[in-house]
Parts: structure tokens; C-alpha cells; sequence
């Protein structure tokens, strides 16, 4: 069954949820904040490792389980009830993907038991602009005796700044725009010639700008085939995607709960402000919108596990569905706490920020929306 | 002895696979026309012979209404037969047997809160579709608030007398009965109402059709003067119809989203991307070559696909035992936006193409999506508003209080 958890998804969602309700609440992110961490909390990546958090795709290596996307993707909304600044989308979602279907014999031995146990975190070092364009890849990846040399810029890396190891999207032939001609490399970030600008995001999570100025990488440093990267890319994108919209569905479920809490508490007029009409339909649509949104994750995160073959449309759907549900929830979220919601003690803010990185993460609502138009060929 | 349910499921199938063969007429293989729809009833005028055949047929099988009890007419099936029954039937792409409100909303409710004697009386002429039935809800005072309703029934003794009028009554010029909702006592409001079944034929009821914006009359206006009712013709208790009328509207509600308001798939009508991309034109990419129109059609597409997917989730959520409570109201507020969104972006793709009314030069498909178009804005209004279903999620879904 598609919608319904087994016994040990249910388990493993039970722990997520007491996980970061009890050890990430949202005072955690604001405490990170106040110190100036931008996302660094190698506490925090302890414990996920000690959960097995990490590992959850990955069967058959040590400290690894298999729960499926379906698993990670109720972890990944449970982070995302508490905004929780962690690896695990770029370490154990796309890395581990990435290595999965793109990597040989060699690198899987080395590097799915390391991600597994948490000893190693990676980032996913893919725009070059400010808007997602996976195949706008100016980057240049120039064969050399024993490898390649690689020279160019990578902006708004999320985790750039905190990973220990890149994956590099970049090219080997043709010009930005190209399908063919991409490559993907695996990078330690601290190789010579790789400079991190580290950015302060406005959702404290932080990211990095990250050049490559003569970089050179052996042979095994190549993750997939070389020009048609794309071929990898590409689904690891839509696992991405998917990723992400559980921990949107996550943020907009506790953002929800939250507005709701204050209607039901806030009086004005001598009358709980949840008692008028104008307020409670905006919420009742805001519940459909999230039931419905649900659907949509719980359906692209179970076609990932059964090899559907309809996985790129569900998880364009899951993305913009949950783009909009977020961008909408977090906005009343702020609007119906009124002037408390404007400020910064209060957590309305937070969901907003938080809301509109998750939103441009590989592709925002009319990115996907225009793909599921072009996959339906209209 | 060890029962083999799969093994017993595999003998189902091939018994059903046999029996459909021999019995579906070739014509009920096809897809529906409007005109061949079968309501069943005393005014059923089968246009088509063969599914006046299908009907009679499936009808003694109990299969137009396969988890019904057998003693009741019904197929007596389990959820699992009944889902194999489904499959068999839509393997050989059979035609519904029948459409009934008799089958989605009054039956249901009768099994729920009917007495033996009531539901071996009027279950089993539901099932062969030999009494259509009509529902006696809206007044012309009491459309969204419902339990304001005014129809009288007063207690005469040996029979019950009816004065009053309803509205919107569906098809009640050509139902043969109407299950109503009537005023028992009116000092109270929602405990005062009782659930009353009573005979069209009866001296004192009157149905005038409604003709609507669509041009077509699916709704009447319904006059009862005088109305005699014996008194075993009242279900449940004296005054508890409310919670009857309740239940049902969530059988009605269910059924609406069930079939998204989709017709009866037989109109000819393509999906709004395949007009804009004939009447818009195409881009050198095959794409429709006005963006915004493609977005709008796109985000549309997406709805009702987050729409489908919600309605299988709950589905199987059900079936795993797992409450999902109120999602009646969900879904009807849902399939009320996505079928009128479908139904402008179809107008707005077709252009002028959309503006026929009837007669030659017009494309007779797009002169049924504009009817439709019409049609379609009830939908936000009939089996309780919008604006009601979203009342109902604030306040019994989110816990949301009245204003004081």
C-alpha cells in the first residue's frame, strides 16, 4: 500500500518526531542563531549519526538499515517541524543517492558505510545563478593526464560550508544549457585550490559560494559517466525534491498548529479570534491544502521505493504542492498572530525564512509546474 | 480445514469473468452515451434495449448493489469480492447498470436506520432499480441552514399529514418515492425534525421542473398539500431525524467527490490542454503557446491530481483501520473547485469556439462543455455550500468555537 506506513516506518517516524521535538525544538535553531553558528552543530550531527539517522537508504553496510525514501522522508518531516538545521538532506538523501545509482564498486564500498555511520557529510555543489537550472552547468571540468582540472563557481551551496566532501556538478563538453557534456565529481572541500565563502542565510541554516580555481581530481574522484551526468542527476534531483517537500509538509504542519493554538487563545472584540468566520475558512483551506499536499509527498516518496516509473511527475507535483502550501501557511502564519507575528522573539518569522529557502531548493513552485506540464506534453 | 482465501478470491474472479461474459450485452461495453444513463423507476424509458437487459440482470445478482446484505436484494459480497467484482467489470469496460440516488444516499442510510420491516420493503426494488427515489431536504427558506426547515407533519392519529414545500428536489418529476426531512415539533429547531418516506403518486404532491442557466431542469420545485402518510413510513424515532439527514448528507457528499462531478464519461469532451494546444496553437516545443494559460491548466492538473491521490489515501487508509475522520467535507469542497476550475479553463481554451448554445456550426462536444460549464456552478452550492463544508472542517475538524 502506498499511503499507509509498516510497522517499522511507523517506528522509526514515532522517534523522529520525539527526536527533534525534545533535542532540535525550535529554541535550538534560535540559540544556534544568537551564537552566530550558521548551521554548524556537530553536537547535534552526533546524535543523528548515534540514531542511525543517516543510514536509513542505505541497506546492507554496516550501521545501515533499510527504511526506504519512505523512511528518510518522515525524518526529513520531522525536521522540518522544528526547522532543524542538519545533514541529512545533502548527506543522507542526496549523497547517498547520488552514490547509489551513479557510483561504482569502489566508491560505494568507500563512501556509503562512512555516510552510513555519519563520518562523513557532503553537499550537492550544483547552481551557478540565482534561479534552479540543473543543466545551466558553465563549470569546466578539462581532462588532464591523470584526471581532470576544474575551474569555476558554485553559488548557494546548502551545507558548502559545513561538508566535509562536494559533489560537483560540472562539465566536461558542450556549453551551459546542454543536456550531454555533464559530469559528476566527488571533491574533498578542503582540496587544494577550492576557496568556501561562507553565506549567512536569512534562515540561519547558512550555505557557501564555492570556487574551484585549478582543482584537480583523479579518475576516481568521477562519480557516473562522464558527459551524460545528466542520466544520474536527474533522478537524484527528483529524490531531492522530494526530500524536500516532506520537510516542507513538516514546516507547514507545525506552522499550522501553531495559528491554529492562537486562534483559540487570542481574544479581540471580547471573542476568541478563532470564532470569526473570515478567519476560519482561511484555515479550513489551509487544511485541505495540506491534506492534499500530503497525498502528494506520501505518493512520490513510496514511487521512489517501488521504481514507479512516474517518479519525475510525482515529485515535480510533491515540490509545487508544497512549495505553495508553505509559502501560504507561513505567510498567515505571520498575518493571523498580527503584531506578535512581526516580531522576532515570536516564531512566525522563523517559518517564513526557513519557508522560502526550502522553496527555492531545487526548484520552486513554477519550476515544477512547467514540468509537469512539459511531462505531460502540453 | 484451512480456508484459502486467496484461492477462494482466484474462484470468484473466473465465476464472475463467465457470468459477465455470458451476460453483458455487447452494447454495454461501450462507452456510456448521455442520453442510455438508466435511473431505474416507473419513467425509465431504456432508449436503449440492452441496458434495460443489463439492468434486469445485474439486478437479480444483486450486483448494482454488491455489499448490500442478500436478504435486502444485495450482492452479499465481501469488500474483497466486491473489489474483484469491480476489477472484472471495469476489465471488460461495462457500463454502470444503474444510477441511483436509491444507491448512494437513501439505501445506505436506510441499512443504517431502517427497521427490518422497512428495509425488506423498499431495499430490494432499490437494487433492481425499480423505484427511483427522490430527496426532500432544501425549502425555500432553509437552504444552507438546513434544520430551519418548515414542512409540517402532524400526527393524525392512524396517518401522518404533510403541508409544505421543498426545492430542489433532483428529478422529482420522474422519481416514484422521496425520502424527506419534515417538521415534527416546532418549539425546537434540530430535534424536531423527522425522516419520512412517502409515495410521488400520492393525491397532494406536485413536482414543476426548474429550467436553470444550463437550459436543462434537473431540479424541481415540490408542493405537498394535505399529504397522507401511513405512519409505518417514518424512520427511525419521532423528531430524531436529524442525525438520519446528517449521515446521508455524508453519503451524498462522499458520492459527489467520489465522482468529482465527472458525468458520465461518455460526453466526448477533451481535457483543457488538448483544446488550448488545438484552438492556442503550440509553441516549436509543443507547448501551449500562451504561458499563463499553460501555467493556469498546469497548477489544475495538478489539483486534481493531489485530489485523486487524497481521495486513494483515504481509501486505503480506511481499509487499514486507520480513522480519517471528516474528509466528507474535504473532498466535496475539492471537487467542487477542481470541476469548476476545469469547467472555465475548458470555455477559456475553446475560445469562441465555447460560445454555442444549440443548433448547426458549432462543434456539439464543445456545446456540451459549455452546458457543462453552467452545470457546473452548482456544484459549489448543491449537497451543501462551500462556504458550509468549510464551516464544518473550522469547526468539527479544527475545533474552532462559535462566535459567542
Amino acid at each position: 500500500m502506498t499511503f499507509v506506513l509498516t510497522e517499522d516506518q511507523e517506528m522509526l517516524r514515532d522517534t523522529a518526531m520525539a527526536f527533534t521535538r525534545d533535542e532540535l525544538p525550535l529554541t535550538h535553531l534560535r540559540a544556534l542563531r544568537d551564537k552566530g553558528a550558521n548551521g554548524h552543530d556537530p553536537e547535534t550531527r552526533k546524535k543523528l549519526a548515534e540514531l542511525g539517522f543517516f543510514g536509513v537508504i542505505i541497506p546492507d553496510e554496516p550501521g545501515g538499515e533499510h527504511f526506504g525514501l519512505v523512511g528518510l522522508g518522515q525524518i526529513l518531516e520531522a525536521q522540518g517541524r522544528t526547522l532543524a538545521a542538519t545533514p541529512l538532506l545533502q548527506t543522507a538523501l542526496i549523497a547517498a543517492s547520488a552514490i547509489q545509482l551513479g557510483g561504482s564498486k569502489a566508491q560505494q564500498a568507500e563512501w556509503l558505510p562512512k555516510i552510513a555511520m555519519g563520518e562523513t557529510t557532503f553537499a550537492l555543489a550544483l547552481d551557478e545563478s540565482a534561479h534552479f537550472a540543473p543543466l545551466n552547468v558553465a563549470t569546466e571540468a578539462e581532462r588532464n593526464g591523470q584526471g581532470y582540472t576544474l575551474n569555476g563557481m558554485k553559488r548557494f551551496v546548502p551545507g558548502g560550508h559545513d561538508a566535509d566532501m562536494l559533489i560537483v556538478v560540472a562539465r566536461t563538453f558542450g556549453e551551459a544549457g546542454d543536456r550531454h557534456g555533464i559530469t559528476l565529481f566527488i571533491v574533498p572541500r578542503d582540496a587544494k585550490g577550492v576557496t568556501v565563502q561562507e553565506l549567512k542565510t536569512v534562515d540561519s541554516h547558512g550555505a557557501a559560494h564555492v570556487t574551484f580555481d585549478d582543482v584537480i581530481v583523479g579518475e576516481g574522484g568521477v562519480l557516473g559517466p562522464v558527459d551524460e551526468g545528466a542520466d544520474v542527476l536527474e533522478p537524484v534531483l527528483d529524490r531531492a525534491a522530494i526530500g524536500v517537500a516532506a520537510e516542507m509538509l513538516g514546516s507547514s504542519m507545525a506552522a499550522f498548529e501553531m495559528t491554529l493554538e492562537y486562534l483559540q487563545s487570542r481574544k479581540q472584540f471580547g471573542q476568541l479570534i478563532g470564532s470569526f468566520q473570515s478567519l476560519q475558512h482561511r484555515a479550513a483551506k489551509m487544511f485541505t491544502e495540506m491534506e492534499m499536499t500530503r497525498s502528494c509527498v506520501a505518493a512520490a516518496l513510496a514511487a521512489v521505493d517501488e521504481g514507479s516509473s512516474d517518479v519525475a511527475e510525482l515529485a515535480s507535483l510533491a515540490k509545487a504542492k508544497a512549495s505553495e502550501l508553505v509559502h501560504l501557511v507561513s505567510n498567515e502564519c505571520v498575518q493571523m498572530h498580527g503584531g506578535i507575528g512581526m516580531t522576532d522573539v515570536a516564531d512566525p518569522g522563523l517559518f517564513m525564512k526557513r519557508a522560502r529557502v526550502q522553496e527555492a531548493l531545487y526548484g520552486g513552485a513554477s519550476w515544477h509546474r512547467d514540468r509537469y506540464a512539459r511531462l505531460n506534453n502540453f | 480445514m484451512a480456508y484459502d482465501v486467496t484461492e477462494d478470491l482466484d474462484a470468484f474472479r473466473a465465476e464472475t469473468r463467465n457470468w459477465l461474459e455470458a451476460n453483458c450485452p455487447p452494447s454495454m461495453r461501450t462507452p456510456m452515451k448521455d442520453s442510455e444513463v438508466v435511473w431505474g423507476g416507473k419513467s425509465e424509458k431504456f432508449p436503449n434495449p440492452e441496458s434495460k437487459i443489463w439492468l434486469e440482470r445485474m439486478g437479480e445478482k444483486g450486483w448494482t448493489a454488491p455489499e448490500w446484505p442478500a436478504a435486502y436484494g444485495g450482492g452479499g459480497l465481501t469488500k474483497e469480492q466486491n473489489r474483484v467484482l469491480q476489477e472484472e467489470l471495469r476489465r471488460i469496460k461495462a457500463r454502470p447498470a444503474l444510477f441511483s440516488f436509491g444507491l448512494w444516499m437513501f439505501g445506505p442510510a436506510l441499512l443504517e436506520f431502517g427497521n427490518e420491516e422497512q428495509k425488506k420493503r423498499f431495499l430490494p426494488d432499490i437494487v433492481k432499480g425499480k423505484t427511483r427515489w427522490c430527496q426532500g431536504y432544501s425549502e425555500p427558506g432553509a437552504g444552507s441552514d438546513l434544520a430551519g426547515l418548515q414542512t409540517r407533519c402532524e400526527d393524525k392519529g392512524d396517518h401522518y399529514l404533510i403541508n409544505g414545500q421543498k426545492v430542489w428536489t433532483s428529478y422529482a418529476d420522474k422519481a416514484d418515492w422521496i425520502f424527506c426531512l419534515v417538521r415534527t415539533d416546532t418549539s425546537v429547531k434540530h430535534e424536531g425534525i423527522s425522516f419520512i418516506l412517502f409515495d410521488m403518486k400520492s393525491p397532494g404532491v406536485e413536482a414543476r421542473p426548474i429550467l436553470l442557466i444550463s437550459g436543462e431542469s434537473p431540479f424541481c420545485e415540490t408542493f405537498f398539500t394535505d399529504v397522507k402518510v401511513p405512519k409505518d413510513q417514518l424512520v427511525g424515532r419521532v423528531n430524531g431525524g436529524w442525525e438520519i439527514a446528517k449521515r446521508l448528507l455524508q453519503f451524498e457528499r462522499s458520492s459527489i467527490s467520489a465522482g468529482g462531478f465527472g458525468g458520465t464519461g461518455g460526453s466526448g469532451i477533451l481535457g483543457p490542454e488538448e483544446y488550448a494546444k488545438i484552438h492556442v496553437g503550440t509553441d516549436g516545443e509543443g507547448r501551449i503557446a500562451d504561458g499563463d494559460l499553460r501555467g493556469r491548466i498546469a497548477d489544475h492538473k495538478m489539483y486534481s491530481k493531489a485530489f485523486n491521490l487524497t481521495v486513494q489515501r483515504q481509501t486505503e487508509q480506511a481499509k487499514a483501520g486507520q480513522q480519517v475522520g471528516h474528509t466528507a467535507s474535504i473532498l466535496k469542497y475539492g471537487a467542487a473547485k477542481m470541476n469548476q476550475d476545469r469547467h472555465e479553463l475548458l470555455i477559456e481554451a475553446l475560445g469562441s469556439e465555447a460560445l454555442g448554445w444549440e443548433g448547426e456550426g458549432f462543434d456539439k462536444s464543445a456545446m456540451r462543455a459549455t452546458r457543462g460549464w453552467l452545470r457546473s456552478k452548482g456544484n459549489s452550492i448543491e449537497g451543501g455550500t462551500s462556504e458550509i463544508n468549510l464551516n464544518v472542517i473550522a469547526k468539527r475538524v479544527l475545533g474552532l468555537k462559535d462566535h459567542q
